[in-house]
C-alpha cells in the first residue's frame, strides 16, 4: 500500500512541478535583468488560461498536427514515471533503462518536428530542420555521459544507478565530473536552452523550439508548453538523481522519503539557478557553432568512459 | 503436425510452387491480367507454405538434409535446413508473401507497357533463387543458385527498360554483383582446396585443416564478396541505383531480403564453418559496420529520391547488423561465447526487423510513386490528405526504422547496443576503443536516421502539395493497402513479442556450431523482461507499450478534463501578410542542408551559382539565376575512379601484345603450352 502511494507521488511529481521550475528560472532571469518578473506560479496560470481558450488550426494541417501534442506530452509522462526522482528503492526493470528513456523522449522530438512541418509555413519547417540537427547530435553526448555512470555502477538501470553511485570511490570522481559536464551540455541542447535556443523569443533567426510550435494555440499549445517544461524537469531530475544522488531515499521509511523529496527540491532549485545564470550570462551561439559544442559534450563523455574502464 | 510439415515433399512443393508461378507467368504472357494473377497466386501459395515449413523447421530439434544426386561429378543438389537456414526461409517467405499480395494491385499500372509475364517469371525465379541460396549445401549448387538469384534480380532491375537510368543502374549492378561473385568463388574454392570437398558439411567437419593464413584470406574474400551483395560500404555503389530502379515490390524484396543473403553467408562461414576466430576479424567487421552505418545515413540525408533514400538506409541497417556480427566475432575469439550469442541474436533480430520495416517503407514508397509518377520528394507534399492510409503505413515504417518504441526496430537496436556495451566493459585496451567507436557511431546513426525520416515523411506527406501530380494523387488499391497494413502490424507485433523472439533467436544461434552448449548472456523472464548479463540492463516490451498507451490516454484525459467545450476554428497558416505558396515550404534540400554543412568534411557538398544578365555590359538586371547544389561521391572519386583508370592502363599495356600478326599468336599459344606442360610435370 505504502509503495503504491509512493509510486503515485513518483508519477505525479514531475508533471506537477515542471511549470514551477520554468517559473523559477524566469523569475531568476528577471532579477538578473533588474526586473521584478512575474510570480513563479505564472506558468500555471498560463497553462490554465491556454486550456480554456478556443484554438485555431491551420487548414493545411493534417491529423499529425492534431495528434502530435498528445504524443509529445504522453512521451514526457511516460519518461517522468520511469526515472528515479526521490527514491531509488523503487525498482523498475520494465522501462527504467537509459536507452529506453532516450528513445521514448525521441518519440516526442519526432512528432514535434513533424508537427512543425505539417502546417507548411516557413517557420515550422526551419524549426524542425534545426531541431533535428541539434537533437541528432545531442543524443551521442547524452547517451555516453549516462553510460559513464552505468560503467561505474555496473548497470544501465536508472534506479540501480542512483542507488549505487552514492558509494563511489574517489578514483571515479574525475570521469563522473567530466560526464556531468557532457550531460549538462546535452541538457541545454535537448531542453532548448541557451546557448542552443532562446526559449523566450519569436525571432525567426534565433528560434528552434518556438518556431515549430508557432501555429499551435489553445489546449494543444498548453500541452506542448507543459511537455517542454516537463522535459526540462526530467533532465534536471536525471542530472540530480544520477550524478548527485545524495539524500535520495534508499529505503521505505517516511522520514527518508520526506527527506528525499526535500533534497530533490533543493537540487532542482540549484539546477534552475545554474540554468538561469547561464542564460543571463552568455549569448546564444550561431547555429553552425552548435555542433562544436555538442561534439565537445560527446568527446568529454568518451574521455570519461576511457577513464572509467 | 510439425512432422508432416517437415517432410521432403513439403519442401519441394514450395520450390515447385515458385517454379509453377514462373512457368505459368510465361505461359499467360499474352494476357497481362492472367499472367499477373497466376504468378502472384503461386508466389503467395509458395510463401504461405514456406512460412509454415520454416516455423516447423525452427521448432524441430534436428537439422534436415535432402540430397539429390546429379549426373555431374562434384555437383549434387544438397539442401541443408538447420535452424539458421529455416530462419532465413521464414524471412524470405514472410516478405515475399506481403510483396506478392501487394504486387497483384501494383503490377496493374504496368499493363500494356511492359511484359507482365516476364515480370512474373523473374519474380518467382528470384524468390526461388533466394530460397535455394539459404538452403544449398554444395558449393557448386550454391554458386548456381546464387547466380540465378543475381541474374533474376538483374532482369527485374532493368524491367522498366525504357528509362535510360534503369538500364545503367542494371549494368552497374550486373558488374558489381559479378565482381562480388568472383571473390565468393575464390573464397569457396580455397575452402575446397584445403578440405577436399564441395559439400558444406564435409568442409565444416575438416575446417580445422585450413591453415590460419588461408583462413584469413578466405575471411577477407568472403567479406568482400558477400559484403558486395549486402551493400557494405565501399562496395555499395550499385545498391542506391539498382534498388530504386526495380518495381517497388521487387525493391522491397531486394532491400529487405536479398541483401540479407550476404549476411546469412557471412554468419554461415564465419561462425558455423570456422572455429578459432582470430580477434582482428571482429574488429574489421565492427569498423566496416560503423562506417557503413554512419555514411549510409549521411548519404540518405542528402538524397531526394524517395526510393534512393530508402536504399541508403539499407546500407545503414546492414551496418547495424554488422555491429552484432562483429561483436559476436570479437567475443567468440576471446572465448566469451555467451556474449557472442547476444551479439548474434541482436544481428538476427535486426535482420528480421529490417526486412519488415524496409519492405513496408518500399511498398508505401511504391504506392506514392505509382500515383504521383515521380520519385522526387521535392515534388510531393501534402499527400497525407490524398493518400491517408499509405501515409499512416509509411509513418509506422518510419517510426520502426528510427528505432522508436514500441516498434520492432527499437528492440533489436537495443540488443545491439547491449552487445557493444558488453564489449566496452570486457574487452582489452585496443578493442575496447573499437567498441566505443562503434557505439558512438550507432547512437549518431540513430539520431541522424530520425532526422532523415522526419524529412522523408514530412516533406512527402505533410504541408501543401508542391506539384500538380501530388494534387491528383489518390489512395491506392486494396491489395496494396493490405500488404502494407499487414507489414505494419508485423512491425508492431515483432516489437511487442521481442522477449519471446529473443528466446527463439537464442535457440537458432545455439544451433550454430560455435555456440553449441553455451548459455547466452541474457535471459527472458516470464513477464517478458529481457535481462542482459544478470541485471546490467533490462526492459520489457509489453510494459513499454502499456506505459506509452497509458501516458497517451492520460494526456487525452487531462485535456478532456481541463478543456471541456472549447471551439476549434479552421484558419490559414500564418503567412506574414503574403499568400503562402508551395514554394515557401521547406524543401528536402533545405531540411537536410544544415546537417550536410556540419558533415561537409565527409560529404563534400559543392555549390555553383550562375547568373545570366539581361545586358552583359550593364550587370544590374539578372535574367536568370541557377544554383546547383551537389554532393560529390567520394567513393567514385577516390576509390573506383583510380581503380578504373588503373585497369584501363593495364589493359592498354596488355593490348600491346595483340599485334594482329598471326605468327606472333602462334608463338603465344606455343609458349603457353610449354609453360603448362612444365607446370603439370
Amino acid at each position: 500500500m505504502a509503495e503504491i502511494i509512493i509510486w503515485i507521488i513518483q508519477i505525479l511529481i514531475l508533471p506537477a512541478l515542471s511549470p514551477l521550475c520554468v517559473g523559477i528560472i524566469r523569475k531568476i532571469k528577471a532579477r538578473f535583468q533588474n526586473r521584478q518578473g512575474a510570480s513563479i506560479f505564472q506558468p500555471y496560470n498560463d497553462l490554465w488560461k491556454l486550456f480554456h481558450k478556443d484554438e485555431v488550426i491551420s487548414r493545411d494541417a493534417s491529423w499529425i498536427f492534431r495528434f502530435a501534442p498528445f504524443a509529445i506530452f504522453g512521451a514526457t509522462l511516460a519518461v517522468s514515471a520511469s526515472i528515479p526522482i526521490f527514491a531509488s528503492f523503487l525498482s523498475n526493470n520494465f522501462t527504467g533503462d537509459i536507452l529506453t528513456i532516450i528513445y521514448i523522449l525521441a518519440i516526442g522530438t519526432f512528432f514535434l518536428a513533424l508537427a512543425g512541418l505539417d502546417v507548411g509555413g516557413a517557420f515550422g519547417g526551419f524549426g524542425s530542420s534545426r531541431e533535428m540537427t541539434v537533437s541528432s547530435l545531442a543524443e551521442g553526448g547524452l547517451l555516453f555521459s549516462l553510460l559513464v555512470l552505468s560503467f561505474v555502477s555496473g548497470t544501465t538501470n536508472l534506479f540501480s544507478i542512483s542507488g549505487t553511485i552514492d558509494s563511489l570511490s574517489l578514483a571515479s570522481l574525475l570521469p563522473v565530473v567530466l560526464a556531468f559536464l557532457g550531460f549538462f551540455i546535452a541538457l541545454l541542447a535537448e531542453t532548448a536552452r541557451f546557448p542552443f535556443d532562446n526559449p523566450s523569443t519569436h525571432l525567426e533567426l534565433t528560434m528552434i523550439h518556438e518556431a515549430m510550435i508557432i501555429e499551435y494555440s489553445g489546449k494543444r499549445l498548453a500541452l506542448i508548453e507543459w511537455a517542454s517544461a516537463s522535459k526540462l524537469l526530467i533532465f534536471i531530475t536525471l542530472g540530480s538523481s544520477l550524478f548527485f544522488p545524495w539524500g535520495i531515499a534508499q529505503s521505505l521509511s517516511l522520514s527518508a522519503i520526506i527527506f528525499g523529496i526535500l533534497v530533490f527540491l533543493a537540487k532542482a532549485l540549484i539546477f534552475c539557478l545554474a540554468i538561469a545564470v547561464i542564460e543571463s550570462g552568455i549569448a546564444k551561439l550561431r547555429l553552425f557553432r552548435l555542433p562544436d559544442l555538442l561534439l565537445f559534450s560527446f568527446i568529454l563523455s568518451i574521455i570519461a568512459i576511457g577513464l572509467t574502464i | 503436425m510439425f512432422e508432416t510439415m517437415l517432410s521432403q515433399s513439403t519442401f519441394f512443393a514450395i520450390m515447385a510452387l515458385f517454379v509453377l508461378g514462373a512457368i505459368t507467368a510465361l505461359f499467360f504472357r499474352k494476357d497481362d491480367k492472367l499472367a499477373n494473377l497466376a504468378s502472384s497466386f503461386f508466389a503467395i501459395l509458395g510463401s504461405l507454405l514456406g512460412i509454415a515449413y520454416s516455423i516447423a523447421a525452427i521448432n524441430s530439434d534436428a537439422a534436415i538434409f535432402y540430397e539429390i544426386k546429379s549426373s555431374f561429378p562434384l555437383l549434387s543438389f544438397n539442401f541443408n535446413i538447420d535452424h539458421l537456414a529455416a530462419f532465413f526461409i521464414f524471412i524470405i517467405s514472410l516478405i515475399s508473401l506481403f510483396c506478392s499480395i501487394y504486387g497483384i494491385g501494383y503490377i496493374k499500372h504496368y499493363y500494356g507497357k511492359y511484359s507482365i509475364g516476364g515480370l512474373g517469371f523473374f519474380y518467382n525465379l528470384f524468390i526461388l533463387g533466394m530460397l535455394c541460396v539459404v538452403t544449398a549445401s554444395n558449393i557448386l549448387f550454391f554458386l548456381m543458385v546464387w547466380e540465378i538469384m543475381s541474374l533474376a534480380s538483374y532482369f527485374l532491375v532493368i524491367y522498366e527498360r525504357d528509362k535510360q537510368e534503369n538500364v545503367k543502374a542494371g549494368f552497374l549492378y550486373f558488374v558489381m554483383t559479378h565482381i562480388g561473385t568472383a571473390f565468393i568463388i575464390l573464397a569457396l574454392l580455397l575452402m575446397y582446396k584445403f578440405t577436399g570437398s564441395f559439400d558444406f558439411f564435409a568442409i565444416k567437419e575438416s575446417a580445422g585443416s585450413i591453415p590460419p593464413l588461408v583462413k584469413d584470406i578466405i575471411f577477407i574474400l568472403a567479406l568482400i564478396g558477400f559484403g558486395t551483395k549486402a551493400g557494405v560500404i565501399p562496395f555499395h555503389i550499385w545498391l542506391p541505383s539498382a534498388h530504386p530502379a526495380a518495381p517497388s515490390h521487387v525493391s522491397a524484396l531486394m532491400s529487405g531480403v536479398m541483401i540479407k543473403t550476404g549476411i546469412y553467408m557471412m554468419i554461415r562461414i564465419f561462425f558455423d564453418i570456422f572455429t578459432d576466430i582470430p580477434i582482428w576479424w571482429g574488429g574489421v567487421v565492427l569498423i566496416i559496420g560503423a562506417v557503413s552505418a554512419l555514411l549510409g545515413v549521411l548519404y540518405a540525408l542528402t538524397e531526394h529520391d524517395l526510393k534512393k533514400l530508402l536504399a541508403y538506409h539499407s546500407i545503414e541497417n546492414i551496418g547495424i547488423i554488422l555491429f552484432g556480427i562483429g561483436s559476436a566475432l570479437s567475443f567468440s575469439s576471446m572465448g566469451m561465447n555467451s556474449f557472442a550469442i547476444l551479439g548474434l541474436v541482436a544481428a538476427l533480430f535486426h535482420t528480421l526487423n529490417h526486412a519488415t520495416f524496409k519492405s513496408l517503407l518500399f511498398l508505401s514508397a511504391g504506392s506514392v510513386i505509382s500515383k504521383t509518377h515521380t520519385g522526387n520528394i521535392e515534388e510531393y507534399g501534402g499527400l497525407i490528405k490524398y493518400m491517408p492510409q499509405t501515409a499512416f503505413f509509411f509513418l509506422v515504417g518510419s517510426m520502426a526504422i528510427s528505432a522508436l518504441p514500441p516498434f520492432n526496430g527499437f528492440f533489436s537496436e537495443w540488443l545491439t547496443f547491449q552487445a557493444l556495451f558488453e564489449g566496452i566493459r570486457s574487452m582489452g585496451a585496443a578493442y575496447r576503443w573499437i567498441f566505443i567507436f562503434s557505439a558512438g557511431s550507432l547512437i549518431l546513426t540513430s539520431g541522424l536516421a530520425l532526422a532523415c525520416f522526419v524529412k522523408a515523411f514530412g516533406i512527402t506527406f505533410l504541408a501543401r502539395p508542391r506539384s500538380e501530380h501530388a494534387k491528383q494523387a489518390k489512395e491506392s488499391l486494396f491489395s496494396l493497402k493490405f500488404g502494407m497494413a499487414a507489414l505494419s502490424a508485423v512491425c508492431l507485433l515483432l516489437g511487442l513479442f521481442s522477449g519471446f523472439l529473443s528466446g527463439i533467436f537464442n535457440n537458432i544461434v545455439r544451433g550454430i556450431r560455435l555456440f553449441n552448449g553455451y548459455e547466452p548472456a541474457f535471459s527472458v523472464s516470464q513477464s517478458h523482461i529481457i535481462n542482459i548479463n544478470s541485471g546490467f540492463s533490462s526492459l520489457s516490451a509489453p510494459a513499454i507499450f502499456v506505459v506509452l498507451s497509458l501516458a497517451g490516454i492520460a494526456a487525452l484525459a487531462i485535456t478532456r478534463l481541463l478543456a471541456k467545450d472549447q471551439k476549434v476554428k479552421i484558419g490559414a497558416t500564418w503567412d506574414c501578410g503574403t499568400d503562402l505558396g508551395p514554394r515557401m515550404e521547406i524543401t528536402a534540400t533545405g531540411f537536410s542542408r544544415t546537417i550536410i554543412m556540419i558533415f561537409k568534411g565527409i560529404l563534400k557538398p559543392s555549390k555553383q551559382a550562375e547568373i545570366e544578365y539581361r545586358d552583359a555590359n550593364m550587370r544590374y538586371f539578372p535574367k536568370s539565376r541557377t544554383l546547383v547544389l551537389e554532393i560529390s561521391d567520394v567513393y567514385r572519386k577516390y576509390f573506383y575512379k583510380p581503380l578504373y583508370n588503373f585497369v584501363l592502363k593495364i589493359s592498354g599495356q596488355v593490348k600491346k601484345i595483340q599485334s594482329g600478326n598471326v605468327n606472333a599468336y602462334v608463338l603465344y599459344i606455343f609458349t603457353a603450352l610449354i609453360l603448362l606442360l612444365f607446370f603439370a610435370v
